[in-house]
């Protein structure tokens, strides 16, 4: 998401940007300065980030490479791969239909996600963000799942959603509705939207609290002038805060969809992916070709496949969502501040 | 209008507000609440009445647990995973941040753009090869085998915070000390750093929430109870008590605690962290 050129040092002198930081040294000093220091800031530079390079490379970039490589491969897990298959995990991987369900339950949580969970995270936002007494406590209380792990969290809803005996059950039974839910977990249709509310219960506060900090920057004056000019409450939500929140529901929106990309410890600890594959996500394919079946190279085809989606989603989404963002969200933190 | 009917007017406009918050609230509450009172009595009372208050009040499904060497065998172990990972992150993530905000390189640019790609590379996808890697490694039951990949795993966030932190500092702290003939190092480590106190604070929250909360990791590296960590074990618990309910409940609450209790201690930069990690990133 960053602008600036690569070549700093050969660029005219001026200052950083107006109000902004100054990057390094002044840049007139840098001109001026003789190879040889250059040269020595160059190493020096280079030595402070060799611990994270070293850190980054083993464990994030060299897995990632080593799981293309492995990705051509028939490949048990045991000795070196050697019975290479070319592109035939590949093309088995679009002709499988539990992985073409996991793309498509992927997409019915986003759905679902940015169709129901991040507008109502929106209006929990601005309904906290106004001057209800105890508001601090329902932040607090609204957040408070985000730092539970998923395995907890999990292990909690599916025995509260445990058929019969669960609260779920025995709440909708006291009230009359005994046909509603029912299996819960254990039906194929329901499984996908019980997940989903969990998830919502344990993830909404995460963007509220995204969209209040975005709320802090949206001036009051603005406010103030629209109800001056006759603008009702949704007008002034309509015009003033859903433009200013632009930045912050566009990542939000982001982190949701990364989020259910990658989303596996939930539906582990809970279904393991069933009942018959109807909540299997792609990391729990993955995980069952990989740690349960030791077919490592069709596996890791998967894992290519993931990692594709994300770049590919990610490039796409930065280059027309997000483009239009950072000069406005630079100016908007600025006058935050 | 006289002041007080305005006020009665308004405080009137709001109730269906204070309605709204106050039932989401007891959605957001009830199931916590219900495992807490839950694991204080046992399943049978459980499956008989769900939603009064326990009678007799059984406190041993809490104390047994208590009792047992393994859940503080798992508190020890997710610390000591979770203090090992913070360090190696956070570590790691400052000086290369220093580098990347206060030096004028050649590729420095490009050099940032890899560590913020890492923001987007899912855990998952990289899980197969890691497991592999750890295993020629020797890493496979070695707390060094999750610590390593969750410190490389949270660099991106990290770096990215602790950079923009940096470049806010004015270039003339930097020449003052550099004059007062301060090394880079130096300028780093006494400067730098105390300055960004606040900033260390906040990526050191995330980070202890991130190793503390993992899964998949711990799962796969630990294949002995030894090292579990407490996700681990929870989730162990449940299989091995899938029949005891209640006691099930009380492992979770006593699970629970931790989280919640450092989550009342660093509220502020817990909040603060995943604001500026959304924002900056």
């Amino acid at each position: 998401m960053k602008t600036t050129p690569t070549r700093i040092s050969d660029e005219s002198p001026v200052s950083g940007p107006a109000g902004g930081p100054v990057e390094g040294p002044p840049r007139t000093f840098e001109n001026r300065r003789p190879l040889a220091q250059r040269v020595r800031d160059w190493c020096t530079a280079f030595a402070f980030t060799v611990p994270a390079l070293v850190l980054f490379g083993l464990f994030v970039l060299m897995p990632i490479l080593y799981a293309l490589y492995v990705s051509f491969f028939n490949w048990g897990g045991f000795g070196a791969p050697s019975d290479f298959t070319g592109a035939d995990n590949y093309v088995r991987l679009l002709g499988d239909p539990v992985f073409l369900g996991d793309l498509w339950r992927g997409l019915l949580l986003v759905l679902m996600s940015v169709g129901v969970q991040l507008p109502f995270a929106l209006a929990m936002a601005v309904l906290l963000n106004q001057k209800l007494r105890g508001r601090a406590f329902y932040r607090m209380l609204f957040f408070a799942p985000y730092v539970l792990s998923e395995v907890i969290t999990g292990v909690l809803f599916s025995m509260i959603f445990s058929p019969d005996d669960g609260l779920a059950d025995k709440v909708l039974g006291a009230i009359g509705l005994d046909h509603v839910g029912g299996l819960w977990f254990a039906d194929q249709d329901w499984v996908l939207p019980t997940l989903f509310l969990v998830m919502m219960w344990k993830y909404f506060g995460f963007h509220m609290m995204l969209y209040l900090a975005g709320l802090q920057s949206v001036p009051d004056e603005l406010h103030e002038a629209a109800r001056i000019d006759g603008a009702g409450p949704w007008q002034r939500f309509r015009h003033i805060t859903l433009p200013l929140l632009g930045p912050t529901i566009r990542i939000s929106v982001f982190l949701s969809v990364i989020g259910a990309i990658q989303l596996f410890d939930l539906v582990w600890v809970v279904t393991q992916g069933g009942p018959d594959h109807h909540s299997e996500t792609m990391a729990v394919t993955l995980f069952q070709f990989g740690f349960r079946r030791y077919q490592i190279g069709y596996a890791s085809a998967i894992s290519i496949a993931m990692f594709l989606i994300s770049l590919v989603f990610a490039l796409l989404y930065q280059r027309y969502v997000l483009r239009r963002d950072t000069e406005g969200a630079i100016t908007t933190m600025r006058g935050a501040r | 209008m006289s002041g007080l009917t305005f006020t009665a007017r308004r405080r009137l406009r709001s109730a269906p507000l204070y309605v709204i918050v106050w039932a989401i609230g007891v959605v957001m509450v009830t199931p916590l609440l219900y495992a807490v009172v839950s694991g204080f009595k046992t399943t049978d009372q459980l499956s008989d009445n769900a939603f009064g208050p326990p009678s007799p009040w059984v406190v041993s499904n809490y104390t047994d647990i208590l009792a047992s060497g393994s859940f503080w065998r798992m508190l020890a172990s997710s610390t000591l995973i979770a203090i090992g990972t913070t360090l190696l992150t956070v570590g790691a993530a400052a000086l290369a941040a220093f580098a990347l905000a206060r030096f004028a390189f050649r590729g420095r640019e490009l050099l940032f753009t890899l560590f913020t790609a890492g923001l987007m590379f899912p855990f998952a996808v990289a899980i197969l090869p890691l497991f592999i890697l750890l295993r020629t490694f020797g890493l496979l039951d070695n707390p060094w085998g999750v610590i390593l990949p969750q410190a490389a795993f949270g660099l991106p966030m990290t770096l990215v915070v602790l950079r923009g932190f940096f470049r806010e500092i004015p270039a003339e702290v930097e020449e003052a000390a550099t004059l007062d003939g301060c090394s880079p190092f130096g300028f780093f480590w006494r400067i730098l750093l105390p300055m960004a106190r606040p900033a260390l604070g906040t990526v050191c929250v995330l980070a202890v929430v991130g190793s503390w909360n993992n899964f998949l990791l711990p799962l796969l590296v630990f294949s002995e109870p030894g090292w579990w960590t407490i996700p681990v074990g929870v989730q162990q618990f449940q299989g091995q008590y899938a029949a005891d309910i209640a006691r099930v409940f009380a492992y979770l609450v006593l699970a629970m605690i931790p989280a919640l209790g450092f989550y009342a201690v660093a509220e502020r930069q817990l909040i603060g962290g995943i604001t500026m990690g959304a924002t900056k990133g």
